[in-house]
């Protein structure tokens, strides 16, 4: 008897074995592209010095090839290729990158001594050094005998970076924060429009002696800029231009051509870490991307700790006081529905509710001395947590009722039979039984909110906020901070960045840390609900 | 021809009579049966049995799922520091009658209940009893167990701790008092920590009654406590009954009738709703008065 394939099922099995497997290589294939992308970009690639048939000589890293394409024609069939070479030096050629078409390449080299100088401002720089000189005189000249001394100018130079970002931060941060509350305790006093003239002419006193810490601060700085600006060093280009800047303005300087593999990991790792611990510089294409991560970290957080009980209460009343009902039905289905509301809808809820709405009769009700400029009345990481914890809501809801309703009714029973209250028993028994399908709810409601971008950018976040939602001015966590967002900062380096081409390896390695945060939170939640099933239940139950 | 049709309606006709007839006896006969019911109900008594130290007084308990009655009149003492079985087939409401012992019904929507219920001679429908103090006098242990999902030591310690024990040496000693009451503490004296979901069938069943036990109640409620277990563990369960009847009013719904014969002292056999009998064990399965009865306890029905 022929076996009849199609009845037994084997095709079926076969097509839900394809679909598992179709849908794991586009997860793979998207994690692959994103960490080939995104991981490369710190590495320190060699510098090329490229002769052309024309006689012109270009410097700098290969970072791409592709078949040359013709104008008018969408793809690419001529054979030549051509190669994309970072020559950085943005104050001299105005351009990071440049085509070169390879059948014009008449020869490649890696001179040893090639170096790569990381700057503050305009870039990288490639070029050999000339000489270094300190108050006019010349100390070094050549690259053989500036090499060391540039290196031990370096490590100098980063203190006084520390120091003057320490008086910055820290001492006229505290200073113009001082001088902000006393302007609005003074304002404060006008407004009241008593006969307290003495008290203001006391804190106008005060902003006087802070004004005097403030130079007393900057005459420091002063001085530190001086010290910074003291050693300056010369670079010639390959095209024989010479540039003189400050060691002051100098991140970080090596020399890849000469380097071992062990050299080169070390710089890359130094890399990696400025980019998870740093502050962003040039307008978000370079540097770190720390405060991003933070109001990542920060927003999704206020927005567990306002869901998690939310949710629950509602599921409660919803599942255990509401009386079931045609109420109730539409209640349920409405709060279904939530779930698949666009999030820039919450997002506009939110601009108009809370940020306008509330936030505004805050301002005017205790924070007057500060109008017009608004303290609550405008976006901030609270009014963004609460957007999210609103478009998350419904998943916590419809978790713990499915976790409410999965606990068995002789469990309910019993407790009640023992002479529990229905109170007692809810929290008792109910809550920490259900409390495997709430902590779902909450990853399913972690894993949405991270990669909320669109509601955020009318709620709160901002291109740049270097003043972290928490610092140590009273009352340390300042919710009505604008904050950064690694999401948003995806878009904002990729799509609205002066210098794309020079961004895009950054955009993969930022995607790639907001998937990382993303699977970090998800795994904290999880293990939380693993220990909770483990300590109730029996694997397997 | 107009003859033999007369004829046939004359016989239709008889034929009609005779149901009527019929109908009409047993409409007399159903009325004497209420009569006999209605003076029984007099005399208070559905049985011939005098319980000299009821500690459950029920009397014209009458409870309705929205409109339809689960248990008719019911009326019936049951004895202190005795084990009574209430046996029937399934639906005929003996649940439904224990679970008025601790008002679980409240719990259902559309239950009307009419009748009184008297534990220590307090009515329990009272409007002034507090539910919660009722549900610590009357203990029960369900068909399913039933533990939380929380440790052994607090699952027992659940209901001491609800009545606001919380000295540690006192409920380690409950807990230890209780699981030896429940002949569980040499099974699990050493693994109180883990959760009791880590337990077999029977060892669930009797930490559910040590639980039951642990608030010390006047009244043991049983609702199939074996339905669930093979013959060793329900063996250790009714061991555990015969010990525990020593000290508590037991009341167990079985519908396995070699259990009610072995572990009680009292039995009630149930039929749609209403007791039709009543009486010592041994009379109910040796000499039942009743046919139902009969039929039931010799396995004709059920």
């Amino acid at each position: 008897m022929k076996k009849n394939s199609w009845k037994s099922g084997d095709p079926f099995i076969w097509l839900t074995g394809l679909s598992l497997v179709f849908s794991l290589i586009m997860i793979g294939g998207l994690l692959f592209l994103i960490m080939y992308k995104g991981l490369g970009f710190f590495w320190p690639s060699d510098i090329a010095v490229i002769e052309l048939n024309d006689g012109t000589y270009y410097m700098g890293e290969i970072s791409n090839r592709e078949k040359k394409p013709e104008p008018g024609e969408a793809v690419a069939k001529n054979k030549d290729s051509r190669i994309q070479l970072k020559i950085g030096n943005r104050d001299l050629y105005g351009l990071d990158f440049k085509w070169i078409d390879e059948n014009q390449i008449k020869s490649i080299e890696y001179p040893k001594d090639a170096v790569v100088l990381e700057r503050l401002e305009w870039g990288n720089m490639y070029g050999f050094i000339k000489g270094i000189r300190s108050d006019g005189t010349t100390i070094a000249t050549g690259n053989v005998e500036s090499w060391p001394v540039l290196k031990s100018l370096l490590p100098k130079t980063h203190e006084i970076h520390k120091e003057i970002k320490r008086i910055e931060k820290k001492k006229i941060g505290d200073i113009n924060y001082n001088i902000s509350q006393l302007r609005l305790q003074i304002r404060k006093l006008e407004l009241e429009r008593g006969e307290n003239k003495s008290s203001i002419k006391k804190l106008e006193e005060k902003i006087e002696d802070q004004n005097k810490l403030f130079q007393e601060e900057e005459s420091k700085l002063t001085s530190l800029y001086k010290q910074l600006n003291q050693n300056r060093i010369t670079i010639s280009t390959i095209d024989g231009r010479e540039k003189e800047m400050s060691i002051g303005t100098i991140v970080r300087a090596y020399r890849p051509n000469s380097m071992s593999i062990f050299e080169k990991l070390l710089i890359y790792f130094s890399k990696l870490w400025e980019f998870v611990s740093g502050n962003p510089r040039e307008a978000n294409t370079e540097g770190g991307v720390f405060p991003a991560i933070f109001g990542t970290v920060l927003m999704v957080v206020i927005m567990s700790i306002v869901v998690l009980p939310f949710g629950v209460l509602a599921a409660l009343y919803l599942r255990e006081y509401a009386k079931q009902g045609l109420l109730v039905r539409i209640v349920r289905i409405c709060v279904n529905n939530l779930a698949g509301v666009p999030s820039i809808v919450f997002g506009i809820f939110a601009v108009g509710f809370f940020i306008y709405g509330i936030g505004g009769t805050i301002d005017s009700l205790f924070f007057k001395e500060s109008l017009p400029t608004p303290t609550l009345g405008t976006g901030g990481i609270l009014w963004a947590s609460l957007t999210l914890a609103l478009l998350t809501v419904p998943v916590v809801i419809v978790a713990t009722e499915e976790g409410l309703a999965a606990v068995p009714r002789a469990v309910k029973e019993g407790s009640l039979a023992l002479g529990a209250t229905k109170f007692e028993t809810t929290w008792k028994v109910m809550i920490p039984s259900a409390m495997p399908a709430i902590l779902t709810g909450v990853i399913l409601a972690i894993a949405r909110a991270t990669g909320e971008v669109a509601p955020l950018m009318i709620t709160g976040v901002v291109k740049l906020a270097p003043d972290l939602p928490i610092d140590s001015h009273f009352p340390f966590i300042h919710l009505e901070r604008k904050f950064m967002h690694l999401g948003f900062h995806i878009y904002d380096v990729g799509f609205q960045s002066p210098n794309v081409e020079a961004a895009k390896p950054m955009i993969f390695t930022t995607t790639l840390l907001l998937i990382l945060i993303v699977v970090i939170l998800n795994l904290t939640a999880i293990i939380i609900r693993n220990y909770l099933r483990k300590k109730y239940t029996l694997p397997g139950v | 021809m107009e003859v033999i049709l007369n004829l046939a309606s004359v016989q239709g006709n008889i034929l009609k009579y005779n149901q009527i007839l019929k109908k009409s006896d047993q409409l007399i006969k159903q009325n004497l049966e209420d009569k006999k019911q209605d003076s029984i109900r007099k005399e208070g008594r559905s049985h011939q049995l005098e319980i000299s130290d009821p500690i459950v007084e029920i009397e014209n308990l009458t409870l309705e799922y929205d409109g339809k009655p689960a248990i008719i009149d019911i009326l019936i003492d049951i004895p202190k520091n005795h084990a009574t079985a209430v046996i029937g087939p399934s639906g005929c409401g003996k649940s439904t009658l224990l679970r008025c012992l601790n008002r679980l019904n409240d719990l259902i929507d559309g239950v009307t209940i009419e009748g009184s219920v008297k534990i220590s001679g307090e009515d329990i429908y009272d409007s002034n009893i507090d539910v919660t103090e009722l549900r610590k006098r009357v203990g029960m242990v369900f068909q399913k167990s039933n533990p939380f999902p929380k440790s052994i030591y607090e699952n027992v310690a659940y209901g001491p701790r609800l009545s606001g024990i919380k000295n540690s040496t006192d409920l380690d000693e409950i807990v230890e008092n209780s699981l030896n009451g429940a002949a569980l503490w040499e099974e699990v004296k050493d693994r109180l920590g883990e959760s009791a979901l880590s337990l077999s069938g029977g060892q669930q069943q009797r930490l559910c009654i040590a639980r039951a036990i642990a608030v010390e109640p006047e009244v043991l409620l049983m609702d199939e406590p074996c339905s669930d277990l093979d013959p060793i563990a329900t063996g250790k369960i009714e061991d555990l009954i015969t010990e525990l009847k020593q000290n508590y009013t037991i009341v167990i719904v079985t519908h396995n009738m070699q259990q009610a014969a072995r572990v009680s002292d009292y039995t009630a056999f149930m039929y749609l709703g209403r007791i039709i009998e009543y009486d010592i064990t041994e009379n109910i399965f040796l000499r039942p008065t009743n046919k139902q009865t009969e039929d039931y306890v010799s396995g004709k029905f059920g």
